[in-house]
């Protein structure tokens, strides 16, 4: 009972046992998993991408939850024709057969009738999941005994991994991945503009369902190492993840393979450690730090760079304020303003301009005032619209131009 | 079957899982109008972290340390959700995708990392729940109902269920015009001076309540299926949102009372010896009703009904308007 707060014994990795398992060097069936979990985030991260852009990405949610049922038929169904009912492929199998039919429950829920698809996705998730469970209360009551421990794959066990298991992980992992190499530019096309598709001459419905079906795969192939409740987390988060560093969706693919395989390789790897460390979990915290760490520096779109962005942007307003209050002999009482104008070297501490104040304060006055005339002359009117109130004019206009326009400005101008 | 073995073992867990369908639907119809039907997917995800913490916090499996980590849990969720929607651009279902994977990641590593071998707190507690054990041992047939000691004796799931689903019923008839204006159109409920923020937000905490509620008692599958399949069902019989929430209630009531039969009794009828799990009859059975709405519900095609919600059926069929009205 741990009755204090933080529990006394956290495993935790400990260092030189991390990096043996980094190093593969932990052993037989830590290596299968290790290169196992690796293969399958790969595969994940480059099929989820599609998902993803095409802003579909919990129909995959409905497409894991759905294999429950098919793990319990597939083993009822080879117990009743006198096998164990443990061969991996056999559950696999059975496991494609239903959630291909909760997919297909979701694509007819959406087009026949009013629902929208986050309720069919909803729907076919809770009732395949529950009808799955009802099928493991028979197997229980069936034979106690060789109950073969399928809860497994609710969160995914590695402690047994065969060989054959992981080839079954490693051959599936590379045709999925193969696949998505060849099917991209029509899965890309479709998830951008599935009108545009259409129009072109694609078969729309029958890409989404082969980026469904690459989805479903992908689901099939890490239920024993990740489980079918945490298999959504390695599509998606991987490719959200690698949407913050690139515009380009080669790049995301590419990157969000990449994620996925560090997240399934590291992962794995501290999980082999220590006995307390799921394998599933543990992947996907890894590849949720990964998504974390994008969010936070991606350049362009990440939080750290929109906050400087802002902060610059910020700075731009309030000291160009400042200089036109300056050249219209204003009193500053911007806290701000004075501050950032302090730190220019544009005022003294006293709040009068210095000489590089004053001369920049003239500067923004005259573009000021151009910006005036140029606005109110409809000649302009391209150029016009290039107005925020912070672009100085000589970068959008020639100097001819500006001579011109100087011309229209009054006497005062000349001040 | 008689008063003496249906009362106690039977009766208290026909009620708690009829009030928990209940009062996860109601809110559910709202959600599914909102488009939001998959946040109950995401809350009942996310209590895990928050019972593990909780139970971590206090030591002992006692029902308010649990549905308060629970709540909490949902409502950080929900926060995490709208952050990383906002902060990262990105569409609300990856969002919650991220978010709820994560923590339920984190809720898994936690249990496994606490020691929880001696008391009864699993992962699969927490999907399945346990209706069936909520049995009521005081009672000795139907006159226990008017008895005061024996009631003193009751789940204590019961009453919570129950006192949560008549709060619900309340705050959807007292909250019933803002919520429909703020649900069908939002624009309008602004200008004419609704919160429709608070709205949206009062109704995503309803629903987290619900969900703690009913997850303690019945496990996060039963709550997932009844936030969507009886309003999604219902959606198919109707046009208008007092019908659709009657419905909805109806087929709630009728999925957990038949479920829970079916998964008590059908077994034994079959000629099997043991029951199987409530909660996942009850999900099934949920899931056979939406599929009947689906395939013959009067209302179930969207041609013109979002547009014209008055005459669904009725320019096609002059005789189906009584069933759409």
């Amino acid at each position: 009972m741990a009755d204090v707060w933080p529990p006394r014994k956290w495993a935790r990795p400990s260092d030189p046992m991390l990096f043996e398992a980094l190093t593969l060097q932990l052993g037989y069936n830590a290596t299968l998993v290790t290169v196992g979990a690796m293969l399958l985030g790969v595969a994940a991260g480059a099929t989820g991408t599609f998902l993803f852009l095409g802003k579909r990405a919990l129909v995959s949610d409905a497409i894991s939850h759905a294999t429950l049922p098919g793990v319990a038929l597939a083993f009822m169904f080879m117990v009743a024709f006198g096998g164990d009912g443990r061969s991996l492929i056999g559950l696999l199998l059975g496991s494609a057969v239903t959630s291909a039919i909760g997919l297909l429950c979701v694509s007819a829920l959406t087009h026949r009738t009013r629902l929208s698809e986050d309720a069919a996705i909803g729907a076919v998730l809770s009732v395949f999941f529950g009808f799955g469970i009802v099928l493991l209360t028979v197997i229980q009551s069936m034979n106690a005994g060789r109950q073969a421990g399928l809860e497994s794959f609710l969160l995914g066990s590695t402690a047994g991994m065969l060989w054959s298991d992981a080839v079954v992980i490693a051959l599936g992992g590379m045709l999925v991945l193969l696949a998505v190499l060849i099917l991209r530019r029509p899965m890309t096309t479709v998830a951008f503009d599935p009108d545009f598709a259409a129009g072109a001459g694609m078969n729309v419905r029958r890409i989404e369902l082969a980026m469904m079906g690459l989805a479903m795969a992908i689901t099939v192939v890490g239920l024993k190492i990740v489980g079918l409740i945490l298999i959504v987390a390695l599509l998606i988060i991987p490719a959200v993840a690698a949407r913050f560093w690139s515009h380009r969706v080669g790049h995301v693919v590419l990157l969000a393979g990449v994620f996925g395989g560090v997240a399934g390789y590291v992962g794995a790897a501290i999980s082999a450690t220590a006995p307390a460390l799921p394998t599933g979990p543990i992947i996907v915290l890894v590849v949720f730090a990964i998504f974390l760490m994008s969010l936070l520096i991606a350049p362009a779109r990440g939080v750290l760079a929109a906050m400087l962005r802002h902060r610059r942007f910020q700075a731009q307003v309030h000291v160009r304020q400042g200089l036109l209050a300056l050249a219209t002999d204003q009193p500053i009482y911007e806290r701000l303003t004075l501050r950032l104008m302090k730190r220019r070297g544009l005022v003294r501490a006293d709040g009068v301009a210095t000489e590089t104040g004053q001369a920049q304060a003239a500067r923004a006055l005259l573009d000021e005032r151009r910006w005036q005339v140029l606005r109110s002359d409809p000649a302009h009117s391209d150029a016009a619209a290039h107005y925020d109130g912070l672009t100085p004019l000589d970068t959008v206009l020639t100097p001819d131009q500006l001579k011109a326009l100087d011309q229209g400005l009054g006497p005062r101008a000349a001040t | 079957m008689t008063g003496a073995e249906f009362v106690p073992l039977s009766l208290p867990p026909l009620i708690i899982g009829t009030c928990a369908a209940i009062a996860c639907a109601i809110p559910g119809n709202f959600l599914l109008l909102r488009k939001q039907a998959l946040i109950g997917d995401a809350i009942s995800h996310v209590v895990l972290p928050g019972i593990v913490l909780a139970f971590l916090a206090t030591g002992v499996v006692s029902a308010w340390p649990m549905m308060i980590g629970a709540g909490v849990a949902a409502l950080v969720a929900v926060g995490l959700i709208e952050a990383v929607r906002r902060l990262g651009r990105i569409e609300s279902g990856a969002a919650m995708g991220v978010v709820f994977t994560a923590m339920f990641a984190g809720g898994v590593l936690l249990l496994e990392q606490s020691d929880t071998s001696s008391v009864h707190l699993d992962v699969e507690h927490a999907l399945f729940g346990n209706l069936e054990s909520l049995i009521w041992l005081d009672a000795t047939g139907w006159s226990s109902l008017f008895d005061l000691r024996a009631l003193a004796g009751m789940p204590p799931e019961l009453w919570r269920m129950a006192i949560t689903t008549f709060v619900l019923i309340a705050l959807c008839i007292l909250f019933w015009r803002p919520l429909k204006l703020s649900t069908f159109d939002e624009g309008f409920a602004q200008t004419i001076g609704l919160p429709v923020n608070l709205i949206g937000l009062g109704l995503v905490v309803t629903a987290a309540i619900a969900a703690v509620a009913a997850f303690d008692a019945v496990g996060s599958i039963i709550v997932i299926a009844m936030f969507i399949c009886p309003p999604a069902a219902a959606r198919m019989m109707t046009n208008g949102l007092e019908a659709q929430v009657l419905w909805s209630v109806v087929f709630a009531a009728a999925s957990a009372i038949l479920g829970y039969v079916l998964a008590g009794y059908g077994p034994l009828w079959l000629g099997f010896e043991n029951a199987v799990s409530a909660a996942g009859m009850i999900a099934t059975v949920s899931g056979v009703i939406l599929a009947l709405a689906g395939a013959f519900g009067p209302c179930r095609t969207r041609s013109g009904a979002p547009v014209y919600p008055r005459l669904c059926a009725r320019a096609a069929r002059p005789g189906a308007s009584k069933s759409c009205g």
